[in-house]
């Protein structure tokens, strides 16, 4: 294997596993190769509209970001376009440097919030065909995720109907802001298509959906307070889908949780099934406690590991986790990425290496 | 064990508030020129390995009450690409950890051509001269 963690005294005898990395973002090389991929009737919508998200600034991010966008530095493509938009460097940089056997990829913003949902949807559509045609079609290491508009669920199933089929994509992309919580039953129809289709419910950080990130006192002052409320979003995204019966609607969901922590889960289930045992009449749906939920359906991505302040201590919370739960993901190319090789601080056995850098995620997209 | 003189640059490649990355006995080394003393920090950031020379060379944001914002000791710590973490470029220490997360540091000096050549040096890829003045690293 070439993941070797701090400390690890020699790479002999070391097996070699390719790695499965659950979060790269890729990017168009300008904004204007949408149009490439956009149905024409859309183009003179984009030129005299515009597109707009339900967040205060038509343009840039409600939060200033630590780098130029969103990255690392040392990931500007030397022949030229933004982070994440040449395949060739991410090679280099990602894939082959690594030894990445499968790359799923998690394509940011786009249609997903838009206001005009119509206009969200195809954007989302093209976005899929770009997809395609530009990076699953040329680098058999990458997978898909379907591009949907959550908030307009019969334009999201038609969508997932049409690329269902292909087997290249293997999840269904969704973003945690949504305008109601995740459980809710306007969603099911995406979630039942998910099933239909084999696929799993790739729900990654981030997205527009005009509510202050974490309700409870509005808006917060700074990134560096926003960018740990994706990890309390991802709590109430889980504790929604809990709590409404999603899993025992669909007994076979498989739902990952794509760059919003995974030290938390341990403190939220404990709290979640005392809960339930309280008030279980409310939601008499619910037939089992909600870590045993959580246990069956849900798994974490690992990027970014905090730091919990000693090696013993990250692994005592993978210990309550659960080793089968927990999905490697890097998020390159973003500034927060995280290098296979240093990401966990403590020496991990052969067999946790193999759960956490491969196994985890075969199981979480169900690939062969 | 006995340390070997590396000649890795010319005084006037490395100027003032620039760095340079050298390569001595197959390690990555960050070369920076601050205000006319040079350092030689390891290039790996010891949190996750980014590359120091591909970061950004910065001052430190300080605060003294609410709403009060300065920068101070500009150029004298570099920002590791990928996370941020902020080294000072003296010491390698990190602003936030600085007992436990730091760069190695290499003894640098500069040594005129015509006392160097007197040897031993390793100097792959210079020709020393005598009329000029030279990076040195130890090690």
């Amino acid at each position: 294997m070439n993941v070797q963690v701090r400390g690890a005294k020699s790479a002999e005898g070391a097996q070699r596993l390719g790695v499965i990395d659950c979060d790269i973002h890729p990017v168009m090389r300008s904004p204007g190769d949408l149009k490439k991929y956009l149905s024409p009737k859309w183009h003179d919508h984009l030129d005299t509209y515009g597109s707009f998200h339900r967040q205060p600034f038509v343009q840039g991010d409600i939060y200033p970001r630590a780098a130029p966008y969103l990255s690392r530095r040392d990931a500007m493509p030397p022949n030229g376009g933004p982070p994440g938009s040449d395949l060739e460097f991410m090679r280099a940089q990602l894939l082959d440097l690594h030894n990445i056997e499968v790359g799923v990829l998690q394509v940011l913003g786009g249609g997903t919030h838009q206001r005009n949902i119509d206009y969200g949807a195809a954007i989302c559509s093209a976005i899929n065909n770009w997809q395609v045609a530009e990076w699953i079609s040329h680098d058999e290491r990458l997978r898909g995720s379907i591009s949907i508009t959550q908030e307009y669920p019969e334009a999201a199933v038609a969508e997932i109907r049409k690329h269902g089929p292909d087997k290249r994509f293997v999840q269904i992309g969704m973003n945690q802001r949504s305008l109601e919580p995740a459980g809710r039953r306007r969603y099911w129809p995406i979630y039942e298509a998910a099933v239909e289709f084999d696929l799993s419910l790739g729900i990654h950080t981030g997205g527009y959906n005009g509510h202050a990130p974490v309700p409870g006192g509005g808006w917060p002052s700074y990134y560096a307070e926003q960018h740990h409320l994706i990890n309390v979003c991802q709590q109430n995204v889980l504790s929604s889908m809990v709590m409404e019966g999603v899993f025992e609607q669909f007994p076979t969901l498989r739902v990952v949780l794509v760059e919003g922590g995974f030290t938390w889960a341990p403190a939220l289930t404990w709290r979640l099934d005392k809960l339930w045992k309280k008030l279980r009449s409310e939601v008499p749906r619910l037939t089992r406690p909600p870590s045993d939920y959580i246990r069956q359906h849900i798994w974490f991505t690992t990027q970014p590991v905090d730091d919990m302040g000693s090696p013993e201590r990250l692994r005592e919370i993978c210990d309550l986790v659960g080793w089968d739960r927990l999905c490697f993901s890097s998020d390159y190319p973003h500034w927060d990425f995280d290098d296979p090789r240093y990401a966990f601080t403590f020496r991990l056995s052969e067999s946790e290496k193999l759960a956490i850098f491969n196994r985890n995620a075969r199981q979480a997209y169900n690939l062969q | 064990m006995t340390t070997t003189k590396h000649v890795v640059a010319t005084i006037e490649e490395v100027p003032p508030g620039q760095h340079k990355k050298v390569h001595v006995k197959g390690r990555d080394i960050a070369l920076f020129n601050l205000n006319g003393e040079f350092y030689a920090l390891g290039d790996k950031c010891p949190h996750e390995a980014g590359s120091l020379c591909t970061g950004k060379v910065v001052g430190l944001a300080i605060s003294k009450e609410p709403g009060d914002y300065q920068l101070v000791r500009p150029g004298e710590f570099v920002k590791c690409p990928w996370h941020g973490w902020e080294f000072d470029i003296r010491t390698g220490q990190s602003y936030c950890d600085p007992q436990k997360t730091r760069v190695r540091m290499y003894e640098s000096h500069v040594e005129n051509g015509d006392e160097l050549a007197k040897g031993p040096y390793v100097a792959e890829t210079f020709k020393v001269s005598v009329d000029q003045q030279y990076v040195v690293i130890e090690l």
